[in-house]
């Protein structure tokens, strides 16, 4: 690794050198099949594969495994299935979760709030793999941007649990 | 030296109307002038925009895509948009660069277009200035171009536009030379240099075109045309000046706003005069596309010679256009290799094989 | 007049030409085709390279770090964001570690499944290669043809783990979930419209005339360089070195499947195209045996994932861009005393300033898409 040694190189004689000259001359047939692939793309429309991402909003769909953001599995009266066991709070790489235990009349831990920042989450899903009560799922949501930061911070709970 | 050159020789009915009724000859020019000069700005602003879509779009199908969807029905005033946004910007240069000539360059770079487009006969009556050393002159201000690159590249202060103004000024003197002679093969077939005359030589059919009409000797001279003319205009994949893979946008680099538009504006216009040059020298300009059936041929000379002329130049735009989505680009030794081992050569046997079809007649009738 | 001039850090000052009017170009971090944020700073006489320094780190999050603070299990989706194009098979890479470790292994099906998604993204990330192999030499319409071909196979992905990049799906055992019933059919069918596709790909780029002018002879690699920089996968393999994991130290159950390893000699720019367009095809056989024999049964084993034993694991993959290793030192508790991974981009970036001495800088370019580096995953 001493200088740094430019390459030059070597002299050929003049056959190699016609030959190489009229060989390149044949070759650019090669430039005519190349355009044969882009003009038949050009009027086949068929291949477009353009999405008209706003405009069809009404008709886009995610996959079902899709991973938007965590939300909480509620039913119609806003009850929940978590127990406030924090496994999902280990779970997560980021911390992007915190759950907030609270103590209910009957003086048993149950889940005040569920602190959950969008901000911080890298939606890898390892919060809904552990939770053994399937009280989160990641929903369809992929519109994730917010103007203020303050809508990144976020309690996923309508109601406090019943353990 | 002959005056006679600055004064509008071509009969336009507005033109002959506009001298035989005001009674001073130096007003009546004077309006002519600025008539042309309204005409041209139109054709060269109006197409410049048209095919800064009309790219866009040959490109997205190309390439599998839709374009420009969203303003107006498909993306039709795209094109508007950008250019009011490139106009708002605001201007600046960057520190420590020629502000005088960073300024001028695109200034520069822009009146080439516009004085060849002067030339072009758009029709058997519709021709700013028929000049009977049209292609020397055409020639001689497209020598300007360079002027402009190398300007912008070197007062930028940037070394990425440093070496892209550099690789366009060894470019496009060295493919000056092909294109030069390629136009000179023309003029030696027509046996005149003169715009009106090289369209009129080609009046008949289709075989009468200089495509056809020096029997294989023409397409050969054709391809070389467009080589060497795509070179001229540094469009990829000849973009070398540019290269923004390489050189970030090479001798614009430092440009925004105005003087940006200004740069983009000039190779548009600059692929219009080209095209028209193109047209005019072996696709018969502003006749008819005549197959030698009489019917046909007199359906055909009912259509305005100026669609024909632009109908034509839009197959030249697309061919150009359809160059630049597929290829990638040489490198600039190569490039250079390309020119004066390959296009100086062959174009050299051109000139003289034509000279050669002359003598003994071998061209068509 | 015989001052001593002025390097910038990293040159070596033993280059001397009286005709050489040498200057710096600084390359990056920002510039359209260092292929993300790597800075190299030139030196160049005229537009000939003479020497480059490149300059990592400009995004480095101290993965490996990260990895010590958090569960074994929680860097499988930090192996995620190193490679990017090659997540899935990244994903392979640290799980068959951790599974070393754990003692356990997976089903039939769940074998399977990690085969077809890894070479699912061997072809994408190969595709990506072919993009911008294109790109890099200016041709825009080659960059749109690989990422068209290559979201389709991220839609694939999109359905079966629950996104498209950042895939995060193997797990010790298996796979976060099993494949859709859509998953084979749909497979089948990308690979019947990728096989007429790159047929029309190559027309358009193997035998054209300015890519072999600007690719034959340019970066040459010899077989003992090669060697001596560490390079792997695609690289070494168009040098003349036989090397592919999954021959020479087959995991998973690659054993079972019939596939060439290409192998070119001239260690050019143009033989690392022909090596990746080649593995293409390779990938897609691998993936029509998979196709036959797919089994039924579960996807995932039921042994649980326990705690790993104290110990040193080591588990080697070949990605789409080379040697993908991960190291795992285990002492106690759930958390990686540490993690190392080997990843191939940077022990191939190595080279580049072997290989593009005394040429052009549009050479410089070609030579960095034909090495195809990810620079989050040289600068983890």
């Amino acid at each position: 690794m001493g200088t740094p040694v430019i390459k030059k190189e070597k002299p050929i004689s003049a056959k190699e050198y016609c030959k190489r000259y009229f060989g390149r001359i044949l070759r650019s047939w090669s430039l005519v099949q190349g355009l044969s692939v882009t003009v038949r793309y050009f009027f086949e429309p068929s291949r477009i594969v353009t999405e008209q991402y706003p405009e069809n909003k009404k008709t886009l769909k995610m996959h079902p495994r899709y991973r938007g953001r965590v939300e909480m599995i509620e039913d119609a009266e806003g009850n929940n299935h978590c127990t406030a066991c924090g496994i999902c709070e280990r779970a997560c790489p980021n911390g992007s979760i915190n759950v907030l235990a609270t103590k209910n009349i009957a003086g048993k831990k149950v889940l005040g709030r569920y602190l959950y920042r969008l901000d911080s989450c890298t939606q890898c899903g390892f919060c809904v793999e552990s939770c053994p009560f399937g009280a989160i799922r990641m929903n369809q949501d992929f519109e994730l941007s917010r103007t203020d930061k303050a809508g990144f911070e976020m309690i996923l709970n309508k109601k406090e649990g019943q353990g | 030296m002959n005056s006679s050159i600055f004064i509008p020789s071509v009969t336009h009915p507005i033109g002959d109307f506009i001298r035989s009724n005001v009674p001073i000859p130096e007003l009546a020019f004077l309006i002519n002038a600025i008539l042309c000069i309204i005409g041209i700005c139109v054709v060269a602003f109006g197409a410049a925009l048209v095919l800064v879509y009309v790219e866009r779009k040959v490109c997205a199908h190309v390439q599998c895509r839709l374009g420009p969807m969203r303003l107006g029905f498909h993306g039709c005033i795209q094109t508007v948009a950008d250019t009011l946004k490139l106009l708002f910007k605001e201007v600046y240069a960057p520190d420590g660069a020629d502000k005088f000539l960073f300024y001028l360059a695109p200034m520069v770079l822009l009146t080439a277009p516009f004085l060849c487009l002067c030339m072009i006969p758009f029709d058997h009556n519709l021709q700013v200035a028929n000049i009977s050393v049209g292609i020397p002159l055409i020639i001689a201000v497209n020598g300007f171009g360079v002027l402009g690159i190398l300007l912008g590249g070197w007062s930028s202060n940037n070394k990425y536009s440093l070496l892209g103004g550099l690789r366009s000024g060894a470019q496009m003197v060295s493919y000056e030379i092909s294109l030069s002679l390629i136009l000179l093969f023309i003029v030696m077939m027509a046996g005149s240099a003169s715009l009106m005359d090289i369209t009129t030589s080609q009046s008949g059919t289709i075989l009468d075109w200089w495509i056809f009409k020096a029997p294989g000797i023409g397409i050969v001279a054709f391809i070389m045309f467009l080589i060497s003319s795509t070179a001229e205009m540094n469009r990829a994949p000849f973009d070398i000046a540019e290269a923004e893979q390489e050189l970030t946008g090479g001798y614009h680099t430092e440009y925004n706003g105005t003087a940006f538009a200004m740069f983009y504006l000039a190779e548009y216009i600059n692929l219009v005069t080209t095209s028209s040059l193109a047209t005019t020298c072996f696709l018969g300009g502003f006749l008819p596309p005549a197959i030698g059936v009489a019917a046909v041929d007199h359906a055909l000379a009912m259509v305005p010679g100026l669609i024909w002329f632009f109908a034509k130049v839009g197959l030249m735009i697309w061919i150009y256009m359809m160059l630049r989505w597929t290829f990638v680009r040489p490198r600039v030794d190569q490039l250079m290799a390309l020119e004066w081992k390959f296009l100086l050569p062959v174009n050299l046997l051109l000139l003289a094989a034509g000279a050669v079809f002359l003598a003994l007649g071998w061209v068509l009738p | 007049m015989t001052q001593k001039k002025q390097l910038p850090p990293g040159f070596r000052e033993v280059y001397n030409d009286s005709n050489c009017e040498e200057f710096f170009v600084n390359m990056g971090p920002q510039h359209p085709s260092t292929h993300g944020a790597l800075r190299l700073v030139l030196r160049l006489d005229g537009e000939t390279i003479i020497e480059i320094v490149p300059h990592f780190g400009y995004i480095h999050r101290g993965i490996e770090k990260q990895a010590e603070s958090g569960t074994y299990l929680q860097f499988i989706h930090l192996s995620d964001r190193e490679d990017y194009l090659t997540a899935i098979q990244n994903n392979l890479g640290v799980v068959l570690a951790l599974e070393k470790g754990m003692g356990i292994g997976t089903t039939e099906r769940g074998e399977y499944i990690r085969v077809m998604m890894a070479e699912l993204n061997r072809i994408a990330s190969h595709l990506v290669y072919y993009g911008c192999f294109g790109g890099d030499m200016g041709g825009q319409t080659p960059l749109i043809y690989g990422f068209k071909e290559r979201e389709m196979i991220h839609d694939i992905f999109d359905e079966v783990t629950g996104s498209r990049l950042t895939t995060n799906f193997f797990r010790p055992g298996g796979s976060r979930f099993d494949v859709t019933d859509t998953f084979i059919p749909r497979v089948k069918a990308f690979l019947d419209h990728l096989e007429p596709t790159m047929k029309d790909y190559e027309l358009l780029m193997s035998k054209n005339i300015i890519v072999l002018e600007r690719n034959v002879g340019i970066g040459v690699l010899t077989r003992e360089q090669a060697i001596s920089f560490g390079c792997s996968g695609p690289v070494l393999r168009a040098s003349g070195v036989p090397y592919d994991v999954r021959r020479s130290d087959p995991y998973s159950i690659y054993d079972r499947f019939d596939f060439d390893i290409p192998i070119e000699t001239d260690g050019d720019n143009y033989a690392r195209y022909k090596v990746r367009i080649a593995e293409i095809h390779e990938s897609m056989k691998i993936l029509r045996q998979c196709i036959e024999k797919f089994p039924e049964g579960p996807y995932r084993s039921k042994e649980k994932p326990v705690k790993l034993l104290p110990g040193n694991y080591y588990a080697a993959t070949e990605s789409a861009k080379g040697l993908y290793a991960t190291y795992v030192v285990a002492v106690s508790g759930d958390k990686p005393y540490r993690i190392h991974t080997r990843g191939p981009s940077f022990a191939n970036l190595a080279a580049l300033n072997t290989m593009s001495q005394g040429h052009k800088i549009a050479d410089l370019v070609s030579i960095m898409a034909s090495l195809d580096p990810v620079i989050p995953e040289v600068d983890r």
